[in-house]
């Protein structure tokens, strides 16, 4: 799982009202080349919660994210290079994601995330 | 030369996971044929709702010059041997897409709201008991419940959530669906349709239904709500299955 989708998953439990960001318990990463795209992370940068993915970066283990960022740093290549890998090249082989609310923890094995619920949380 | 769609050979399997199939075969050519707009249309987020063996997810990033090219490729299935089938699939054929376990977009309807651009879906469509949706394992691939339509009932509402302002969905649908009527429902929210693909095989009589958002459609239909018309006079003033289309096949050849 790459951290654009950390980025587009919520908690959806049932009367979980701030579920976003799933908070990221790390047991492997995987780092995996991806040929870089800008009109691809233009597109994207508007629809990234900027503060989440720098959270979880750091947690992944690379903090070369800055803590805030606005479309004008798109056209600097180094800004590029290092959302490029945050968002696209790390992934989370193995680990959980962890509800921000009631601590309910989704597994993620083999890269995939599992986000189906108990029949009492839905 | 690459291959355009996925090889049936490459893709993965498993005794839980529907296979590739006539319906299947039939949503990719639908796709195919639609490629031009497509590649015109430079969708960033493509989706697949209940990716099964992985095959239409993969021949969709195929087709649109694998991810590099610029899209967000991701697929959720209810079935969790098929989440692992999809993505044996897509690195047998050198493809990533982001898979997700999960039951239709749950956990991604919030932050991917009016975002999707492409959106394919081949729905578990069977008419059977009602009892029998939501079963675990390869009967969630099939199991549509009364007139097939329960399943597809909920994924509509999702699809209209995600699909981005000029969002395309892909729909597989059989004649005891009632596609007419899927076609009327979503019209009233805005999304002219099209049957792009027809083809009968000896069991079923499958459509290929592409919707878009369109905001003409959206004007047309709050008028006509506004007007207090019944779906009935819809109905007869203009089909929604206009321009309505469709291909003859015989034994095709894409390599």
């Amino acid at each position: 799982m790459r951290l654009l989708t950390h980025n587009m998953l919520s908690s959806n439990i049932k009367g979980v009202t701030n579920g976003f960001p799933l908070r990221i318990e790390v047991e492997k990463v995987v780092e995996k080349e991806v040929d870089l795209n800008m009109d691809f992370l233009r597109n994207m940068f508007a629809k990234i919660e900027w503060k989440a993915l720098v959270e979880a970066s750091r947690t992944m283990g690379y903090s070369e994210l800055p803590d805030d960022a606005e479309s004008s740093m798109l056209d600097s290549d180094e800004f590029l290079r290092k959302f490029h890998h945050a968002l696209l090249e790390l992934h989370l082989e193995e680990g959980a994601l962890v509800c921000p609310e009631t601590g309910r923890k989704f597994p993620v094995n083999k890269g995939i995330p599992n986000m189906l619920l108990h029949e009492d949380e839905v | 030369m690459l291959s355009k769609i996925a090889r049936i050979n490459l893709v993965s399997s498993h005794p839980e996971v529907y296979d590739p199939c006539d319906d299947s075969f039939a949503l990719v050519d639908a796709l195919l044929a639609d490629r031009a707009n497509l590649l015109e249309r430079h969708p960033s987020i493509c989706m697949e709702i209940g990716c099964g063996s992985g095959y239409v997810i993969t021949s969709l990033a195929l087709l649109l010059g694998k991810e590099d090219s610029g899209a967000y490729y991701i697929a959720t299935d209810i079935n969790p041997h098929a989440v692992r089938v999809t993505c044996e699939t897509l690195l047998a054929h050198g493809c990533h897409a982001e898979v997700v376990n999960t039951d239709i977009a749950s956990g991604l309807e919030k932050r991917l709201s009016r975002s999707v651009d492409v959106m394919v879906v081949n729905p578990p469509y069977v008419p059977t008991p009602e009892e029998e949706v939501g079963r675990h394992g390869i009967a969630s691939a099939w199991a549509g419940g009364e007139n097939g339509r329960s399943v597809i009932d909920k994924i509509l509402p999702v699809a209209d959530k995600l699909l981005s302002d000029k969002g395309w969905l892909y729909l597989v649908t059989l004649t005891a669906n009632n596609p007419l009527e899927l076609c009327l429902q979503m019209r009233k929210k805005g999304y002219a349709s099209r049957i792009i693909l027809q083809r009968s095989t000896e069991e079923e009589s499958l459509h290929v239904i592409k919707f878009s958002r369109d905001l003409d459609t959206l004007l047309e239909a709050n008028e006509c709500m506004a007007l207090n018309k019944t779906e009935n006079e819809l109905a007869t003033e203009s089909s929604p299955f206009t321009p309505f289309s469709i291909w003859k096949y015989g034994k095709r050849n894409f390599n």
